[in-house]
Order: structure tokens, then sequence, then C-alpha cells
């Protein structure tokens, strides 16, 4: 085992994933080199990476979200931009993660469609989910309708 | 501003909505970052030590296979952080290997075992259930204590 010095010691990593009509994630880098005082800024084809001290970097992000609230998403990421242990320049196919956003990224049309109901109308008035650990019993109607087709 | 665990522990949606209503959220990058930014033996890719399975031990038992203790190191020292959890029950994301499966249910059953608030959910299919899935996760938020929504 070799000894191990750390790179980008103080420093946070954030992805902003942009899945909008309107803002492409080259608008979202331009808007992000405008805000940037230092920070270092990779762009991707889902948005963007964006590394500096967490200070600077919730103000970068902050103001990036205000582009598109309702089709921005960010998330901490624990590796720096281009490290070797994950970047796919080095290993080659996609980077280990990438298959989860990929995977998450289905979702967010209904997830952005959720947050634009949300801004006319009150979650709280709003249909609460089913529990997912509620024990699904099968109903007198569908029992009857499946007895029926058996039957015939 | 509490602190709330997210289940997938990588969920970029989770994560963005709990940043996004004022708490912040305890995921695997949290994790990970503090162990790759720690200067020591070089332990590629994620920097875990031999000494990550030793610390897993406050979670699981000496018999349960080293990869799940060594998760643990990461996800435990969290679980017993959070103030509140949210988990979504259909993740297949978050499938993997044995090591992966049996962290997965025990970081479920110790998060339980807390009794702190839990929000269950499935991920939506259409846009209804996208409605409901984000009033629910926002009216959770806000009910705990110091939600900037």
């Amino acid at each position: 085992m070799s000894e191990y010095t750390p790179q980008y010691v103080g420093t946070t990593t954030k992805y902003v994933v942009i899945d909008s009509p309107s803002i492409t994630p080259a608008d979202l880098a331009i808007r992000a080199y405008e805000l940037s005082k230092g920070a270092m800024i990779k762009e991707t084809c889902f948005g963007l990476m964006v590394t500096a001290e967490p200070e600077e970097l919730d103000r970068i992000v902050s103001e990036l979200r205000k582009m598109d609230p309702t089709h921005i998403f960010v998330k901490t990421r624990g590796f720096p931009p281009g490290d070797s242990r994950r970047c796919r320049a080095n290993l080659g196919g996609a980077r280990p993660g990438f298959f989860g956003l990929e995977a998450e990224f289905l979702r967010i049309p209904y997830i952005a469609h959720g947050l634009e109901q949300l801004e006319k109308t009150d979650a709280k008035t709003t249909e609460s989910p089913e529990d997912p650990r509620k024990e699904k019993k099968l109903s007198m109607s569908a029992l009857k309708k499946m007895m029926d087709a058996q039957e015939r | 501003m509490v602190n709330v665990f997210i289940y997938p522990a990588t969920s970029l949606i989770l994560s963005d909505f709990v940043e996004r209503w004022g708490h912040t959220p305890l995921s695997s990058a949290t994790g990970i970052r503090e162990r790759i930014q720690t200067a020591g033996l070089e332990s590629p890719p994620i920097q875990m030590t031999p000494e990550e399975p030793k610390k897993g031990l406050r979670w699981a038992a000496v018999e349960v296979p080293s990869g799940v203790r060594g998760r643990m190191a990461i996800y435990g020292p969290m679980i017993e952080s959070a103030d509140a959890a949210i988990i979504v029950n259909d993740a297949d994301l978050a499938f993997g290997c044995m090591g992966c499966a049996r962290t997965n249910e025990l970081i479920m059953f110790l998060l339980r075992r807390r009794k702190i608030p839990v929000l269950d959910l499935v991920y939506p299919k259409n846009e209804e259930e996208g409605e409901k899935f984000v009033a629910a996760i926002k009216n959770f938020l806000e009910g705990l204590n110091g939600g900037a929504a």
C-alpha cells in the first residue's frame, strides 16, 4: 500500500442535472461560468459537475436553480470530476453511478410535473400516495370478476 | 434543519428534495467524500481500508460478511445521526450483489428500529403519481422541525 494524498481537500462537488425543454447543459454551463469565482465546472450530457468550497458552491447552485426550478435537480457527488478511479476515460464504458442516475432520469418528467402542479396548488390538499407497505387485499368485486371469467 | 436519511442513498430526486425544502440529506456521497478527502494509505477505488469492516461490527455481527460490515461503516453513522428518513420501496437502482442486498435490508431494519419519522413511497409511474409523490415529500419535510419550506 502506498501513501494516499487527497486532491481538492475542503471542496464539495455537486451534480446539477437538467431535463428542461428550454435550457440545455451548455446554457447552464455559460451561466455557471458567469457566476463562478474560481469554481471548477465540467459540462456533461445531463448537466454540470461543479466543484468549489461549500459556501461558493451553494451560491452558484442556488443561482443556477433559478433558471428553471422545476427541471433542475442537484445532488452531492463523492468524487471530484475527472478522478481516475471513477472517470470513464480511464475505465471504459459508463461511469459507475451513471446507471443509477439514468434510472431516476426516466422519472424526472413526472417529478417535474409534480413540482409544476405544486406551484399552482397547495401540497396539503393533494391526495397522499398509497402506503407501499400496506398489505393489498383482493377486493370483492375483483374476486367476483375473476370467478365469472373462470366460469365462462 | 434536520438530517434526513434517504434510501436509495444515491438518489438524485430525494437528495434534491431534502435540500430544496431546507434540510440536510444523508447520502452515500457524504460518506465517500469523507474517505477520499482523508490522507492515509492508498486503497482504491473508494479508500475503504481494512479498518472499515471492523467499524461495521457496531451494526452487524462478526459472522456477517465483511462486504456488509464495510458498507455499514459508511451508512451506520449516518443512520445514527438521522432525525428522519425517506424510503423509496421499489428502488431497482439499489439492486446489487449480496453485500448490497443484505446491507439494504439492514439499513431499512435499523431505520425502522430507531422510531424516527419515516416516509414510505414508491417511484411515480405517471404524472398523477408524480404530483402525489412530490406533495407527500413536501408535506413530510415541512412537518419536520426547522424546515425552510
